[in-house]
């Protein structure tokens, strides 16, 4: 029978098949941070077992760092002492870590893929749900909880039914302006925040072919954000390219073997998905959104849909519009913006900044904007000096900030105030997510930039056009 | 972690019919920078339940008196979206829950749930609605839910439908088992699956 690209992957991962419950499965590849770590570290000490394999776990601090003076001790006690336990407990079990400071430390998903520990082929998982960004590379990787945590430290296992399959298609060439990111808001909001729920997807077509690694990794990450519990694009020659030579990919006969394999992991002609959905890159524009999901978003020049035209139930609807203090209606662009947020897992690296400087080069961030830029991980750092963009972003008042989670999820001190409206780059725009009370619109570094620049939402056509 | 056993649970509930209920809204990220497990209960939905001042919002199900001392909550449509935070599931826990119901769960959030001991129970969405309309006319109104027969009844109307658990989750609940117990004993095995890894 032929086989899946997921079915390939999932299937040789698979150590025990438990009648009416799920599959043992294999771990090649686990990511800790601060933050879901501890307990299960508690847990182990708990039951008087250790990690059993500890080089296939990378411990990083993302999660709740500081990205201004991070040369300082930590000054909220909290997140100190949660850095403390992560540098301790990998210490204790002989894991690699990659702390605050440490030349390799940023944002977990960033990291990952940078030093070529993510791999195709590979299942990955960490206390996070974006873990999806992984499967850009044709691996199979998931956000999971604390409990399997402790699973995969001490036995490299976990117990997960098998997904069913979704193919989503998109085919022809992307329009002007439109990014991966755009291309990912489109399809959650055609399957809405729930639409994927209990399925693995596979992306295909023309649009994921011509996409950069860093395109699919905003894509696959952002699975999740419509339910799926992953999403993967079959390896290919830029995706050998991009692993090739770092820091953990298997090198010289390994390499070899390891290429044997990978050119293995597609989707065979008649293979069979559980769903398949297939879209137009000529029906995609920039998006926006402008609720408090990652499924209500449309184009940016469009207007808010009215209650009666959605799917769903009315009153929570307008409890969402409410929060966000807009109307039924209301036009996106032209909506004055306070807070203008580039980073994240989805949109912190090289190729986020570089769109962001396309836009904002020559021209002046808007008085009335905030805006907080903070690359994935010092690596990308290090690309933006060497290419200039920090000169080009000093140029046109821009501070860059240092790499972590930041205002994705405000565990730091980087909290939008209650009421403030943030555009941002990030994957989700749930009440609060960016500080209590905080309004968040999820879009493109180019939606960002251009709205930076204007202090209002707005098109980044209209300005690359003049360009 | 170990967890009381779950069998049969008569309850009433906490009603909360508000869809696409994600992980953020159940414990805010501000909550998370605990490295022990304890406290999640008192931050469980904490910026539904009090205003910026910290005053508890008094019309909020969960603070309001006549729904006091619930076991289950009745939730909307695509409950527990979002985050992977297990401190979601442990906030339920923590509060007093055992049983979440709902017509749709997030994978994750559901995962969770029966890692730790709380049941999370699916129904129909027409069912869901009739627990709604019950727990409105009488916030009195008991849920039985029965893990050995897999049904959840309306026990003043005798109401009931049959809910789906695979097998070994169910064993491992009606035992208070957890996964890592089944995965301590299989090490062998995993160790000569992990000699046949590439990488």
């Amino acid at each position: 029978m032929s086989k899946t690209l997921f079915d390939k992957v999932w299937d040789s991962h698979v150590v025990r098949k438990i009648e009416d419950g799920p599959d043992v499965f294999f771990i090649d590849r686990h990511f800790i941070h601060e933050v879901t770590s501890p307990v299960a570290f508690v847990g182990l000490k708990s039951r008087g077992i250790g990690v059993m394999y500890p080089e296939k776990t990378f411990a990083t601090a993302d999660h709740n760092t500081p990205t201004w003076n991070q040369h300082l001790p930590v000054a909220d006690p909290l997140s100190a002492n949660q850095l403390e336990a992560l540098a301790n407990n990998a210490a204790e079990h002989g894991i690699s870590h990659w702390g605050l400071g440490h030349r390799n430390n940023g944002i977990v998903h960033i990291v990952g893929p940078e030093n070529g520990i993510t791999l195709p082929g590979s299942t990955i998982v960490c206390g996070d749900s974006h873990t999806s960004t992984h499967g850009a590379f044709g691996a199979i990787a998931f956000g999971i909880g604390t409990s399997e945590v402790e699973m995969v430290l001490s036995t490299q296992c976990i117990m997960q039914p098998k997904p069913k399959k979704m193919r989503i298609n998109v085919n022809g060439k992307l329009g002007f302006g439109v990014t991966p990111k755009d291309v990912a808001l489109y399809i959650i909001s055609k399957q809405t925040t729930s639409g994927a729920t209990g399925y693995f997807v596979e992306y295909a077509g023309d649009v994921f072919e011509d996409m950069t690694m860093e395109g699919r990794m905003t894509v696959c990450n952002l699975s999740i954000e419509m339910g799926a519990r992953g999403g993967m694009i079959a390896p290919d020659e830029k995706t050998f390219e991009y692993i090739k030579g770092r820091k953990h990919t298997p090198k010289d006969a390994d390499w070899d073997k390891a290429m044997e394999y990978w050119q293995t992991l597609y989707t065979e002609e008649g293979a069979t998905f559980d769903a398949e959905f297939t879209y137009d890159a000529a029906d995609i524009e920039p998006m926006i959104t402008y609720g408090t999901n990652p499924g209500m978003g449309i184009g940016v020049t469009k207007s808010i849909p009215l209650a009666e035209d959605v799917e769903g139930g009315v009153a929570t609807y307008k409890k969402s519009l409410g929060y966000m203090k807009f109307n039924e209606g209301d036009d996106m662009i032209g909506k004055p913006v306070d807070y203008v947020f580039l980073g994240s897992c989805t949109n912190g690296r090289i190729e986020d900044f570089r769109a962001f400087c396309s836009i904002i080069e020559g021209r002046q961030k808007a008085p009335n904007i905030t805006a907080w830029l903070v690359p994935g991980s010092h690596k990308v750092v290090d690309q933006i000096k060497e290419e200039g963009l920090d000169k080009i972003l000093e140029a046109a008042g821009f501070v860059l900030r240092e790499p972590g989670c930041s205002a994705c999820l405000a565990m730091n001190d980087d909290k939008v105030p209650a009421g403030k409206l943030a555009v941002s780059t990030s994957n989700r725009n749930f009440e609060g997510r960016q500080g209590p009370g905080s309004r968040t619109l999820l879009a493109s570094p180019l939606v960002a930039a251009a709205t930076a620049v204007e202090g209002v939402v707005t098109d980044p056509r209209t300005i690359l056009e003049t360009v | 972690m170990a967890y009381d056993k779950f069998e049969v649970l008569t309850s009433t509930a906490y009603p909360l019919p508000i869809e696409n209920v994600d992980t953020d809204q159940i414990i805010p990220a501000r909550f998370l920078k605990a490295t022990e497990r304890k406290g999640f209960g008192d931050n469980f939905f904490r910026d539904w339940r009090y205003d910026s001042e910290g005053n508890p919002i008094p019309d909020f199900p969960l603070n309001d008196a006549k729904y006091a001392g619930s076991k289950i909550l009745v939730g909307g449509k695509n409950f527990g979206s979002g985050s992977s935070r297990e401190h979601a599931a442990w906030s339920v826990y923590d509060f007093g829950l055992r049983c979440v119901i709902s017509s749709f769960f997030a994978d994750i959030f559901r995962n969770n749930c029966l890692n730790i001991g709380v049941l999370p129970v699916q129904v129909s969405a027409a069912f869901a609605q009739k627990l709604f309309d019950a727990i409105e006319a009488d916030p009195k109104t008991e849920i039985k839910v029965d893990l050995p027969n897999q049904t959840v009844t309306l026990v003043s109307t005798g109401e009931s439908e049959p809910f789906d658990i695979n097998g070994y989750k169910k064993g491992n609940m009606l035992n208070g088992f957890d996964d890592i117990d089944y995965l301590q004993n299989m090490k062998e095995e995993i160790a000569a699956f992990g000699e046949t890894r590439p990488f």
